[in-house]
């Protein structure tokens, strides 16, 4: 038994349709390395070009939010669940010249 | 621009849609898409790429978490989106996009909404120009995060399943 890792609904296209994966792992931060090792495609959009978690992505363990435990260095054990949650953001451009509002 | 239809929703969404952009005016709207994939088979994009057609059949409309500058932002916590999943499940239906509203701007979507896009998910952006709803528009990340592409949305007068 290892650290289940949930794939969230719109990164399974990169999983195979997997909706979750088995990995052995001390950390976090290792549990993400190790999946995006093994399914490559999900690396860009789980993490910056430095890196980095993107500010959009959640992880969870057993539903407490790693940002309010040690982040990636959070310690994982077997039989633990890591979430992976998207949040969503977005909205329109600062300034605008050219759009003609429509009756 | 690619718009091959591979989003399909009844008038009576788009309807919704565009009612909860014009409730909310002058700030953005935001709310889940809830429906299925591959409802009649895939759709070959000008592209080349093949996407399955995908169908709106519900909608959850959400409220706007950014309080300090709604009306040109939105965001939808992680809580919120589990809350979404949890009724799409209810439904035996999937969140299969997000839509929100460009209060006095295009139908278009910034650089703003690519950068924090996820793939997979349809975006749909309903224009609201002094307060009507106006053009719109749906688009889908690139899996290079490279493009954000639009996707035709057909627009049928059955009543969603």
């Amino acid at each position: 038994m290892g650290v289940r890792v949930i794939i969230p609904t719109p990164l399974r296209v990169y999983t195979g349709k997997r909706d979750s994966t088995e990995v052995k792992a001390q950390t976090v931060g290792e549990a993400l390395g190790r999946l995006t090792t093994e399914f490559g495609d999900l690396r860009k959009h789980l993490f910056t070009e430095e890196g980095k978690l993107r500010s959009f992505v959640n992880v969870y363990v057993n539903d407490e939010d790693i940002r309010y435990l040690a982040k990636e260095n959070t310690p994982t054990k077997d039989g633990d669940t890591i979430s992976i949650v998207p949040s969503i953001a977005g909205g329109s451009p600062l300034r605008c010249c050219s759009h003609t509002p429509r009756a | 621009m690619a718009t091959a239809p591979t989003l399909k929703m009844s008038a009576e969404i788009a309807q919704q849609i565009r009612q909860h952009g014009a409730q909310t005016y002058p700030h953005e709207c935001c709310g889940a898409l809830l429906g299925r994939d591959d409802v009649d088979g895939e759709v070959t994009t000008p592209a080349g790429v093949q996407l399955p057609l995908r169908e709106i059949m519900a909608l959850f409309p959400m409220t706007n978490r950014r309080e300090d500058s709604a009306h040109n932002r939105f965001s939808v916590t992680a809580e919120d989106v589990r809350d979404a999943e949890k009724a799409a499940r209810g439904k035996k239906l999937d969140v299969v996009g997000w839509y929100h509203s460009h209060p006095d701007h295009p139908a278009r979507p910034s650089q703003y909404d690519r950068e924090h896009a996820w793939p997979w998910y349809s975006y749909v952006i309903v224009s609201v120009a002094k307060g009507k709803p106006g053009e719109m528009t749906s688009w889908r990340l690139s899996d290079d995060r490279s493009e954000y592409a639009c996707e035709g949305i057909a627009i049928h007068d059955r009543a969603a399943g």
